[in-house]
This record gives C-alpha cells, structure tokens and sequence, in this order.
C-alpha cells in the first residue's frame, strides 16, 4: 500500500542496498523497516535529540531530518557498523561498557555514532571538546558524565593502540 | 567522577563490575518497542482535540475511512461504551478516564480518534481528513482558580475540581507557633515538568482468538499494569500476557502507558490483527499523560533564635491535569519524609489536588518529593538568613544526629539510619567550601552574579506506599512485595527469573550480582531471564527507587533456598549435618575432613537425575521462588494519619556554585558535588549513574523544563525546541562523594537510590541562585528559573536601586 517510487542506491555499513522507496519516506525510517537496522532510534523527529544519528558519508547527521532518496549514492554508517569485522564492538563501545556510559540504551547508538566523528577528527579532545561533539545528542539517563570519561577512556586507548 | 567505596566482606556486591546490559546496547541490540514487528501489523495514529475544553458536536471521518489503507477509524462513543474506565488512585468515581474522549474533550491534545492503517503514514494521513466540529466550554488552566466555586468544572459529575484535600495535624503545631520565638512564610512553585525519555511510550498488542489470550508488548514501568489491562478491557487477568522481555528507553517513573495499551488491545481484539501505537513526540507531550507534578507551597516554619526549627505548617496545592490516575499520590508520598533530615516535632500538612484542563500528570522520579525537598531547603534557607544564621551551621543544628536512629518522624515513618553530618562535611571538603565562598566572593567583586547552594534531602526507598490508603481508604493495600525465582538447570548454568521490565536500572546486573554472591558464583556466569506476566511472580515493578532493596532481597532469599538445598545433598550424600558441611564457590566439604567433598556439577547431577541420592523430603531439580513483603509493611494508618511507610532514607548532600550572566541571566553551574548515602551499593556504576542522571534532571526541573500553558489553555513547549532537556553542554562536570550507612532493615544494607540526585539537585540550585540574586536584594522561588525569569528578577531589582 505504501506509494513506490524512487529507485536509490545506497553503501550502508558497507553493503550496497537497493530500493524503490517514496519520497517522503525518512531515511530512519528506511534503515529501520525496510532494512531492519533497527539500532538507530527515533527519539524526537524533528532534529534536536540526536538519537537517529548516523553517519553519512562520515559525517553525524540526523536520519529523522533527511529523506532516504537523499541518501542516494552515499555512504550510511549506522551502530550496527561500528563492531569490528569479527563483529566484535570497538575500541568506543568497549569504552562505553568499561564507565558504564549508558543505562536505558536508547540514545546510546546516536551518542556512538557522535563520539565517532569526533575521535575521527580530534584524536586528542578536551572534556569540553568532547561536551561540545555530543552537546546535539540528548540523555535522560547519565546526565553526560560516564559517557565523557567513557570517550576520553576511548580516546586514550585509540592513541596507545595507534603508537604502538 | 566518583569517588568508590569498596565494602570489604563482599565478594561481589560493591565491586566495580562491568553491567550485564552494556554489550547488547552498544551494539545496537536492544529490544525496545518499536523494534517489535509482527506480520500483518497495523498502525495507529491519533486525532488530538484543540481546545482545552469543548463540547463534541459531530466527528465526521467518512473521507478518512475512503483512504486505501486505513483500516478502522474508532471514536470514543465506541470505545467508552466497549471498554471500563481506567483506575483512578483517590475515591473520585465520577472522574472516568478513557483513552478516547466522548462527547467532551478536556484538555488540549485530549485524544478524539484513532486511525488505524497499513503504515503509520498512512494512519497520519487519514487524520488529517478527519473532521470533527466542537463547541468551545469555558476552561481553567490555573489550579488556583480552579478551586474558586465559580470555576468551570473538568467533570461536572465529580461536582468539583478537588481530588483529594485534607489537612493532618502530627503534633502540637498551634502550641510550637504560638511559642516559639520567630515565624516565617512564603511561597515556593514547582514547575510542571516531567521525566520525558528520549523513547516515547509505545505498544504493540495481539489477540489470538483461539487461544483468548492478549499479548502486550509495551515500554512499560508499572505497578499491576496486566491487572489493569485486563479491567479495562474486561477481560480476566489470565488473559492478557505482558511481556516483560521489551528494553524500555527510559521512564523514570511516568511510563505508565495504560490509556495507550487499553486502546491498542481493544482494537488488536476487534480487527483481529496485531496493533501498534507508538507516540510521536508531539503526542507524547500533549495526548501521552505524563507531565509532572505542578505545585504550589505555602510554607511556614516556627523556629527559635538559636535556629531550632520547632514546627512547620505547609499547604500544596497540586495540579492533576484533567484526568487522573495515581498522581494526587504524589502529594502523599512526601507525607514519609514531610520534615526532611531534620528534628522537627510538629508539622501541618495541607495537601490539595485539583484538576485543570491540561494534560494529567503521571509519576516521576521520587513520586513528588523532589518538590517538597525543594520547598524545605528554600525554608532552611530563609530561616538561616532571617536569622543571620550560616545556612550550613542551621543545617548541622537541626539534621538528626547519626546516635538518634531509628528515628521516628510526626506522620508516623521510623527513619532507619544515616549519618548526616558526615556526608554533609565530606561533600564540603570534596568541594573545598571555604576556597569556593573565596571564588564565590571574588566573582561578585568583580560584578559578576555569583552563588553557593546547598542542600540536604532524603531519598525515600523500598517503595511500601502506605499513602495509597491514606489517600483512598477504600484502597486497604499493605502489599508491597516482589519476588524472584533462581534455578540451577541440568548443565549447572544459574539463572535467575524477574517478573518486570527495565528502563535502565540495571536489574539484570543487579540480580546476577546477588545470586553470584550467596551462591559464589560468578555474576558473569549467570543469565537473568524476564517472565512475560502469565508466568512471573508477583512484583511491584522498579518504582520508588525498590528494586536494589526488594528485587535484590528476593533474588538473595532464592539463592539462598538453592543453597540450602545444594547443602542438603552434600550432607545427605557425605553422610554428615548440613552444619558439618563447608560451601566454597559451589563446591562442598565435610568440615575437618576436606578429603570427602563433591563438586557442583556432583550436586546438580543429583538434583536432576539421581533421586534415589537425594534427601528424603527435598524436591528434585533446583529452583527456588522467594517472594517477601517491603519491611516494616503491612500497617495501617491512625485515624489522624500517621502510617510507616518507606523502610528506607537514603541521604544527599548537595553543594553547587553558580555563575549568572549579569547582562544575558544565563545561569552557569560551575562546580557540583553531591555527597550521597545510599548505604551498601551493589554496583557503584550503576548507583553514581542514576544518581549523576538525576542531577541532570534536576538541572532541568530547576532551570529549564516546562510545560508551559497559555492564557487560551494550549501548551506552548510541545517539542525539544521549547521543552529544553539539558545537554552535555548545561551538565557541569559532577563530582559525587560516597559515604556508607549500612541499612539495618535490608539483606545487605542497602538502600534504594534510583531517584538519586534528583531528589536535591533542583533545591540546591535554587539555593545557588538565590544566593547569588542576594547581594541584589530579590529572590525567585518559582522553578523552573529560566534565565527569561531571571532576567526580569535582575532588571526589576537593578531598576528600584536606580530609583
């Protein structure tokens, strides 16, 4: 019954994904019902809580505020793409489990994907860099504080693993 | 960060330890609501009423119903004459509550109708096509109009806005008044705000006619919610199945989910096919049902010149919302720690609950303490400066001396240990107090706002909710138990068994953690399982910070069954006294001949397989159910209402320093330890991250969330746009300082603490604030203090000094 229409080709988590999907069809919702990706959240759809946060062609952007025909052609990295290749999480999730910087799990995928971004272009970030990079990602549970020592625990074990 | 406290004669309990949750999270592998997706399921979407009050005149849906796709479009006519009104907490019969209105809407966002189709889009679409004609009534929005006899009334069959309203007496108020030397009153306003997950609240249900039976997926936290299903929708408790294996992404008390779940079940069972209803964000906040508690204090306080306060007289009117469930009851908890940490011998207490046309009100964290600590730390504060008394020396005057316990308050709770003065003092030396009045000092020399608040609070726990029949005596429940089941199955593996839901608290951990340690076997090791409601043994679910208490004391008294019974092998097989035998990690010995003993996997065996080697008497296989009432329950209340209710007080003590912007009023915390007691923690990581969250809260209740209404009765602050949720960016860096009290009344001396900091956070805030607006001579005891309202505080206070 959904209205078909627009052919979109889009790399998520390194596979290639093809569809046919509406134009109006959010890219969150595309990850999550039609390719059961269902580790990004939809917490607010309109932009301001961060949970939908996925990486598009590397960047953190929010699923909820664009149309998955946008994501034609790009590159999509959503939680489920941040385990290593022997599925196993990485160094940040890791870290994420070490502090203890989640409780409900909820915004956890978004805060993933944010925390990501910034070890990707800040290996050394301060504490208020690191505020700064999850400031667009909202928790209700943690009041922040296990998720920073848990990205700067990330951080420190990422440039041990990188000097050696 | 945290400073760790390591009990010593735990193997387990206390250790820093890596949570059972994490791994499935971080990976993307939760389960939450939304993630469940049956065949052939259909989707709800909602039509919201606009005005605050109307009277219904005609819903037409006749174009909805022509959209391809839609499927059933319902009214409340339908649903109200198929369906029984929800629970209501105070004896108040005529105030019917239904998930759809019929024939009046009563707040703005009120739900009219629900459209079900093949997508939520879909759904969406059609209401929009729905047209329905109302008759605009008169409203009230102000729950102190809303007492006048002339208000317009929110259920004119109740005869009157007032939910509940009585005034108890414990003590010799008028005598301590009328003696003492000094009196005090003001007003305190607690700002209607609420728990607001980052999920909103969901459901999927399915009715299987051959089996009559309705299974419930929700992102539940509730007390006896199948119960309440099953009423609602008159059906027989055994026919509806909750299940409790849903990761619920927050709650924090308010996801109660009742309305949602009755019409998503009435309509799964009338079209035969699996339902989902899943709030938008902007339903959540209009149509959900969950703000919080809207309050106003009138507060007094007799005290004498050395600062003894000697009586308190404190009237709270409460706003409802337009419906309600349990939440007058949030006026009624506070009732077990009405005078806070202090030696207060006589207290009034007036509490009223009133309904106004606006969305109902639900339960959040610490069920309406937070704002009774809030209006008694502003109190403790106008005492100490009318007095030209330091606030800390007041503080230390009246808190209840560590010697004084259990110590037994007016309305009738005993407090069951603590030691005030110390976690006080170590949360000021974590500070270092007199370096940050220096700073504090030195920021206002130089023109700058700048102010130290501090606060001293109790954290209620163990969830026994003795208020319940003081508010409705027809409610005569003393029950307040939970339960859990441990078995040890043929292969040796342990798991323990839990009858609810969690969003966020850990319980996996904390169950695994308990078991490990009576049984001394690895937590890692141990799986904990969640039974849907058909199967699971009775609970009260994780409300009123009960669950480190009353799960973790029965997942104990379980394992400790499963012991006994791997001890009773042992001396059956070894031939001795259970006395004679040693348990070491799960294997035995006889004690003083090391050399017979057996294994684990030896034991099991032969509780599995060999009866003819197992004790007479003893069942075979291993498991074990332990289900035990909240202690100290089961009373009842006096006739003037006194009742012991909460067994256990967690203490907080918190210290922030604030720095507002004298041109913009943007507040900035700049430095916050929390000195806390919550007795023996199971696992410190989860005890310093609730509590870390709930300052977080606490920040927004104190500076930043509202619900807000306007004159024309429509809430303004429906998105994340205009609700402001702190961010890492309003969250200071939080430094918390553990002090441990062992609790006498626990298994292991713990106390509760999943309401932690949120319980103190707001009433030190308010106390920081306050201080830095005094060198301005004006206060704001109205939360939350935005900085527009602080801006209009300064520019009023700078404009009488200019004239």
């Amino acid at each position: 019954m959904t209205p078909r229409g627009h052919r979109i080709s889009v790399e998520v988590n390194g596979h290639l994904h093809e569809g046919e999907v509406p134009a109006r069809l959010t890219l969150v919702d595309w990850l999550r019902d039609e390719l059961h990706l269902s580790g990004t959240h939809v917490g607010c759809e309109h932009g301001i809580c961060g949970a939908c946060s996925v990486l598009f062609d590397g960047e953190a952007v929010r699923s909820c505020l664009m149309f998955a025909v946008q994501a034609d052609g790009h590159r999509v990295t959503t939680v489920e793409g941040l385990s290593g290749e022997d599925g196993r999480p990485g160094e940040l999730q890791d870290a994420f489990c070490e502090t203890h910087a989640l409780q409900c799990g909820y915004c956890t995928p978004g805060m993933l994907i944010a925390a990501h971004a910034l070890l990707r272009e800040n290996p050394h970030p301060t504490e208020a860099e690191i505020r700064e990079a999850i400031g667009g990602n909202l928790c209700r549970c943690t009041g922040y504080q296990q998720i920073v020592e848990a990205i700067e625990h990330a951080a420190a074990k990422l440039v041990e693993r990188g000097a050696r | 960060m945290a400073s760790a406290a390591a009990p010593g004669e735990f193997r387990y309990i206390g250790k820093r330890r890596r949570t059972k949750e994490g791994p499935r999270f971080v990976q993307g592998r939760g389960r939450y609501v939304a993630d469940v997706a049956l065949p052939g399921m259909k989707h709800v979407a909602l039509v919201m009423s606009p005005h605050p009050s109307a009277r219904i005149i005609a819903i037409r849906t006749e174009a909805a119903r022509a959209l391809p796709g839609v499927r059933y479009v319902l009214t409340g006519e339908e649903f109200c004459a198929a369906t029984d009104s929800l629970q209501i907490g105070v004896d108040a019969p005529q105030v019917r509550r239904y998930a759809l209105a019929h024939e009046v809407v009563r707040y703005a966002g009120e739900w009219v109708v629900a459209i079900v189709a093949d997508s939520r889009a879909l759904a969406e679409d059609a209401a929009e096509l729905v047209e329905v004609e109302y008759e605009p009534l008169p409203f009230v929005v102000d729950p102190e109009r809303a007492l006048a006899a002339d208000a317009p009334l929110v259920h004119a069959a109740h005869g009157s806005n007032v939910l509940y309203h009585r005034r108890f007496v414990w003590g010799p108020v008028d005598e301590a008044f009328a003696g003492a030397a000094h009196h005090i009153a003001f007003r305190a306003v607690w700002g209607r705000s609420s728990t607001v997950p980052i999920e909103t609240f969901g459901v999927v249900a399915r009715w299987d006619p051959g089996t009559e039976l309705l299974d419930v997926w929700a992102s539940i936290q509730m007390p006896k919610f199948p119960d309440q299903v099953a009423r609602a929708l008159r059906l027989p408790g055994n026919a509806v199945r909750v299940h409790y294996d849903v990761d619920v992404g927050g709650s924090y008390g308010g996801k109660r989910g009742l309305k949602h779940t009755a019409l998503a079940g009435y309509l799964a069972m009338k079209l035969g096919a699996p339902m989902r209803l899943i709030e938008d964000r902007l339903e959540n906040m209009r149509g959900g049902d969950a703000h919080g508690p809207d309050r106003i204090f009138d507060m007094g306080a007799a005290f004498d010149s050395d600062g003894t306060i000697r009586a308190l007289r404190i009237r709270a009117v409460d706003d409802a919302g337009a419906y309600t469930g349990r939440a007058p009851l949030q006026l009624g908890k506070p009732i077990t720690a009405i005078c806070g940490p202090y030696r207060i011998a006589a207290i009034e207490y007036e509490p009223v609950s009133v309904m106004t046309h606006k969305t109902p009100q639900e339960a959040v964290r610490g069920f309406g303490q937070s704002p009774t600590n809030f209006a008694l730390e502003r109190m403790m504060d106008r005492v100490a400066a009318y007095l030209g008394m330091d606030r800390i020396a007041l503080r230390r005057h009246n808190l209840i001396r560590k010697d004084e316990f259990p110590y037994r308050i007016p309305s009738g709770s005993a407090y069951d240990s603590g030691d005030y003065h110390t976690v006080l003092d170590k949360a000021l030396a974590a500070i270092d107090y007199p370096a940050l009045v220096a700073e504090r000092d030195t920021a206002r020399r130089a023109g700058r706002l700048a102010g130290i608040g501090i606060s001293t609070c109790l954290e209620p726990s163990g969830g026994n909710a003795a208020f319940e029949i003081l508010f409705n005596p027809k409610n005569e429940t003393t029950t307040w138990m939970d339960s859990c089941l441990v078995r040890i199955d043929l292969a040796g593996a342990v798991t323990g068994v839990i009858g609810t839901s969690s969003s966020g608290q850990g319980h996996e951990t904390l169950v695994s953690t308990v078991i490990g340690e009576v049984l001394e076997r690895d937590p890692a090791s141990i799986r904990v399982a969640r039974a849907d409601s058909l199967s699971a043994l009775p609970s009260n679910s994780p409300v009123g910070s009960r669950m480190a208490i009353m799960l973790g004391g029965a997942a104990a008294g379980a394992a400790r069954k499963i012991r006994e019974a791997l001890i009773a092998i042992a001396a059956h097989n070894l031939d001795c006294s259970v006395e004679k035998i040693d348990y070491r990690d799960g294997d035995v010995s006889v004690i003083g001949d090391p050399s017979r003993k057996m294994t684990w996997d030896q034991l099991v065996e032969i509780a599995h397989r060999k009866y003819h080697r197992l004790p007479p008497g003893l069942e075979p296989g291993l498991q074990a159910k332990f289900v035990w009432e909240v202690p100290t329950g089961g009373g009842l209340p006096t006739p003037d209402g006194r009742v012991q209710m909460y067994p256990c007080y967690a203490f907080e003590a918190h210290v922030v320093y604030v720095e507002i912007d004298p041109d913009t009023a943007r507040p900035e915390l700049r430095r916050y330890v929390c000195g806390h007691d919550c007795g023996v923690m199971i696992n410190p990581d989860i005890v310093h991250g609730m509590t870390y969250g709930g300052i977080a809260h606490g920040i927004g209740a104190a500076l930043y969330e509202k619900f807000a209404y306007t004159p024309d009765g429509q809430l303004a602050s429906g998105t994340f746009m205009d609700y402001l949720i702190p961010s890492a960016l309003e969250v200071p860096a939080l430094t918390i300082v553990d002090h441990c009290t062992p609790s006498p009344l626990t298994t292991f001396g713990q106390k509760g603490s999943g309401e932690a900091g949120y319980l103190g956070a707001p009433a030190a805030i308010a106390n920081a604030v306050n201080d830095a607006l005094a060198p301005l001579g004006t206060t704001l005891d109205t939360l939350p203090m935005t900085p527009h309202e602080l801006w209009r505080k300064i520019s009023a206070a700078r404009a009488t000094a200019r004239s």
